[in-house]
């Protein structure tokens, strides 16, 4: 059967040069980057390569970048290192009502230790507005944590405006960039933010290498006690094969993020387009203008995602509802609820997300087989029977 | 994650459909639970001489209801109100633990169907259920109602799988979604958050 994978938010492929630059590292190049003799300094080059790769893929320096095990870790260390660092100037922090739910969760661990929390809505298109974000903000606040882009909905944030308005106060300013880091430009300075989460895994790099971008000077709290790794910042043994992948990886999306572009968007365009052309009641969901190159997303009326992913796999077309997370907890999303969808339109949440390897032959196969499958669900489903009655028909 | 017979159901369901003479109609679930459904049945001489079902939800809800019509057809009305959630759930090899609470409300549907009959031949006016109600409440309150995952103890009132915040309904002591308008379990009116 034709396979045609559109989940890219889930996982991307491994590119071939990126598994050779790791190769030696799971290989004879084994040493531990911490060890004085050859095969440590050769393991500990390798690192501080990488590092500089990362760096340069977001603007910043390599010495302010912090390799962790994935974009929850990142997110975790950013969240709870800088608000128990600075709570002596407060307790408060401000977030948006769609942060991915390491945030969430994180901000909710901080609140049962005594911080408060300010949750900033957002509009229709999945967008924070910062003046909302500086309404929120107060005298306490010490953290404001605004994702760069949503992986539900693909609406980027405008990241640069809601630090701008949080930087005068002396207020420190996260974003968790997992899903648009690698997909989009990013530059620390431009944004003016003091920490930034990063996933190699959504960029063509291996699962385990991440980084959290720390401003220099910006006091942050381990989250994991240890030794001297990563300036002290978070213990543990270099895991050297993902963090080389993820430097190639960055090193990649540096070079060639413009043509990946500039392939993918008219893909994306088609689809957002033209299934709600070819199904009726199919809803774009997010931004149409700021919007990740690669990320297509949808509400289908009267029918759950659930049952349109198997669907869709039994047809060997891959796509996800929402965040892997979300699918699994099969509720509707709180991204979608905060946008003012209701439940029954957020449980047809879907989402195809799109690899530089798509072709436009991938899409035709979808839409394709996509229609077939709305109209099974919909004939099965007590909501489209009724709709069908109000409609008279 | 499913086992085969829940995909033989939810691919080639049984008794799909809508029973325009219906003697009976039973509906469980809403849209915020994520699932919904609603039975037809036909009675003759006290069996299930047809049942047909409609299902809004995941995979596991199609395979349930489609395996209840198919249990339930031919069966006397107290055979089938004898069939339960759970030998249903066996039947299909099993469910996800987190689909047994959401979506294995097949049996419940089916049973609301055959009141239904039975309060139209009694003459009863059949027993109005309030908007949302999903299912009984068990045991203790200590996990979400939406998707079984277990509250944490201090602090019951979120569930940290599907961000819900919770409240306790006055009127059945149920834990049900905060700034709702009504509880889940009984339809009790919810004070509004300010």
């Amino acid at each position: 059967m034709t396979s045609v994978y559109l989940d890219r938010i889930a996982a991307t492929p491994l590119l071939p040069e990126v598994r050779e630059a790791m190769a030696p590292y799971l290989g004879e190049a084994f040493g531990n980057p911490q060890s004085l003799h050859a095969a440590g300094r050769r393991a500990q080059e390798a690192v501080e390569e990488a590092r500089e790769d990362v760096a340069a893929l977001v603007g910043a320096r390599a010495a302010e970048i912090y390799f962790t095990a994935s974009g929850t870790e990142a997110n975790n260390f950013a969240v709870k290192g800088l608000a128990l660092g600075h709570q002596a100037k407060g307790r408060h922090i401000v977030i948006s009502a769609i942060e991915h739910s390491s945030v969430l969760n994180s901000v909710k661990a901080l609140e049962r230790q005594g911080f408060t929390a300010t949750l900033v809505p957002v509009d229709g298109s999945g967008r924070v507005d910062p003046a909302g974000v500086e309404q929120a903000l107060t005298k306490e606040t010490i953290l404001v944590s605004v994702m760069t882009a949503n992986s539900e909905v693909g609406t980027i944030e405008p990241i640069a405006a809601i630090a701008a308005a949080a930087k005068p106060r002396g207020i420190l300013v996260h974003t968790d960039a997992v899903a648009a880091a690698g997909s989009v430009p990013l530059d620390v300075q431009a944004l003016g933010v003091d920490a930034l989460s990063l996933a190699g895994d959504q960029f063509y790099g291996p699962k385990g290498g991440a980084a959290l971008f720390v401003r220099k000077g910006v006091r942050i709290l381990p989250l994991l006690d240890g030794g001297i790794q990563e300036g002290g910042r978070r213990g543990g043994t270099e895991n050297v094969p993902a963090v080389v992948g993820l430097g190639r990886a960055a090193r990649l999306a540096t070079r060639d993020m413009a043509a990946r572009r500039a392939a993918v968007v008219p893909l994306r365009d088609r689809l957002l387009d033209e299934l709600p052309r070819r199904i009726e009641h199919v809803l774009v969901t997010g931004s149409r203008t700021d919007r990740l190159p690669h990320h297509a997303s949808f509400c289908v009326e009267f029918v759950e995602g659930e049952a349109m992913l198997l669907s869709l796999d039994m047809r060997g077309v891959a796509a996800s509802s929402g965040s892997a997370c979300t699918s699994k907890a099969l509720k509707a999303s709180h991204v979608l609820l905060a946008m003012g969808l209701d439940h029954a339109t957020a449980q047809g949440s879907l989402v195809f997300s799109l690899l530089d390897a798509t072709t436009p032959a991938d899409l035709d196969r979808l839409l394709e087989v996509f229609p077939p499958i709305v109209d099974r669900l919909r004939r099965m489903s007590p909501l489209w029977t009724e709709h069908l009655k109000k409609r008279g028909s | 994650m499913y086992s085969d017979k829940v995909m033989d159901h939810f691919a080639n369901p049984r008794n799909v459909g809508v029973l325009a003479d219906a003697d009976g109609v039973g509906q469980v679930g809403n849209p915020v639970c994520g699932d919904m459904m609603t039975f037809y049945i036909k009675v003759e001489n006290d069996r299930l001489a047809d049942v047909k079902f409609q299902t809004f939800g995941c995979g596991a809800a199609i395979a349930v209801s489609s395996m209840v019509s198919e249990m339930a057809k031919g069966k006397t009305l107290a055979e089938a109100m004898a069939i339960t959630n759970d030998l249903v759930a066996e039947e299909l090899g099993g469910l996800p633990k987190n689909k047994m609470h959401c979506s294995n409300l097949g049996a419940d549907a089916l049973h609301e169907a055959i009141k239904n009959y039975e309060d139209k031949r009694a003459g009863r006016a059949p027993a109005e259920k309030p908007a949302g109600d999903l299912h009984e409440h068990e045991g203790e309150a200590c996990e979400c109602p939406y998707c079984e995952t277990a509250l944490e103890e201090e602090n019951k009132a979120f569930c940290r799988a599907c961000h819900v915040e919770f409240e306790e309904c006055p009127g059945c002591g149920g834990i049900t979604k905060k700034g709702d308008a009504a509880c889940i379990h009984c339809g009790a009116p919810l004070k509004k958050a300010s």
